[in-house]
């Protein structure tokens, strides 16, 4: 266990340290992650190590974005003045994002 | 011995009392979740967030104040980003036969997304800084907040508005896949992904680890595309 979260905290450091010294416009997790995807192709018996504790992670995702969501408190008023123009984009464009992006991947994708 | 009052007035200037409570929120809202049958409607984030909120409202407390105990789980996000990468890893040999399929639902599905949600948004005269809020609100919270600021919108806004769009994304897309008669796991995740980033992400892994590895993938996938285009679109288009 903490030999896994020891490898995702050094990949985020990585991570974070490409994103600031090459001035990219994407966080430092996201490359973190793609570093990782890179390393785990090059050592291919690390990700069965790893799989426990990450899984076990990714099972609780959602907890890890409450207290970011609990910032709308802060935002009430705006929402509340405007509901209608944010709802009825979130509703529309979500169920068309969701439709398209199906459409397209089932459209395109090779038979298994 | 102490009044309640001051005990309460104590733990709720804690970090460890808010920290507490968000687990606790969390664990009721998965109770709810299991007791509804695991029902989209009961999305274990949006039950906790109106817990957490109708608690910071009763008892006055400023947002600062719960983050201040919330931000030990929050910084955990990051870690769990990178950790994405072992289910993805995990379905390389999917990713490299469908690369293409892949990246082409990756740039339509979020154009779609921030091209639909800008046009809704401001046809209902939504504010110029609203609109700009809701633009990259199908990305992962922590690149939403890195575009919303570089293109001029309201960061924490952003997050909410990334937060909500993610609650509803998870919830409406089992109905919308069956209605399409969409059942593979690959295209399904993809969607979620796209769409409704690390919530719909949170969803496809109850749903199927292979489903979550993929949503994990689109999410990454779009939230890169979305970080290096939307700003120069905007730019284009003479709108920043």
């Amino acid at each position: 266990m903490l030999n896994t979260i020891l490898t995702l905290l050094i990949f985020q450091t990585f991570g974070e340290g490409l994103v600031y010294a090459l001035g990219l416009p994407v966080p430092g997790p996201v490359i973190g992650m793609l570093l990782l995807l890179l390393y785990l192709i090059w050592k291919k018996d690390l990700a069965v190590k790893l799989a426990p504790t990450s899984s076990k992670l990714l099972s609780h995702m959602s907890l890890l974005f409450i207290p970011a969501s609990v910032g709308i408190i802060v935002h009430l008023h705006r929402i509340v003045n405007e509901w209608i123009p944010i709802a009825v984009a979130l509703v529309i464009s979500t169920t068309l994002s969701i439709m398209v992006t199906a459409a397209v991947v089932r459209k395109l994708k090779k038979a298994d | 011995m102490v009044p309640l009052n001051t005990i309460w007035v104590y733990l709720a200037g804690s970090p460890l009392l808010w920290l507490t409570a968000t687990l606790l929120a969390y664990r009721i809202a998965g109770i709810v979740y299991v007791k509804t049958g695991n029902s989209p409607l009961a999305n274990p984030v949006a039950v906790s967030v109106a817990i957490l909120v109708l608690i910071l409202y009763i008892s006055n407390t400023p947002y600062a104040t719960y983050f201040h105990g919330a931000q030990f789980v929050h910084l955990l996000l990051g870690p769990a980003t990178v950790a994405l990468a072992i289910p993805l890893y995990q379905q390389i040999g999917k990713l490299r036969r469908n690369w293409f399929a892949l990246l082409a639902g990756s740039l339509v599905g979020g154009t779609v997304a921030i091209g639909s949600a800008m046009l809704i948004a401001w046809a209902l005269g939504a504010s110029p800084l609203t609109i700009l809020s809701i633009a990259p609100k199908s990305v992962t919270t922590p690149i939403a907040m890195g575009i919303s600021e570089k293109i001029g919108g309201i960061p924490t806004l952003t997050a909410v508005i990334v937060m909500l769009t993610g609650i509803f994304g998870a919830g409406i897309a089992q109905y919308i896949f069956r209605w399409m008669r969409v059942t593979d796991e690959s295209t399904c995740g993809f969607a979620f992904g796209v769409a409704a980033h690390g919530v719909g992400t949170a969803r496809a892994f109850q749903l199927s680890e292979g489903m979550g590895a993929f949503s994990g993938l689109a999410m990454g996938m779009t939230g890169i595309l979305t970080a290096i285009l939307l700003p120069i679109v905007l730019k284009l288009i003479g709108m920043i």
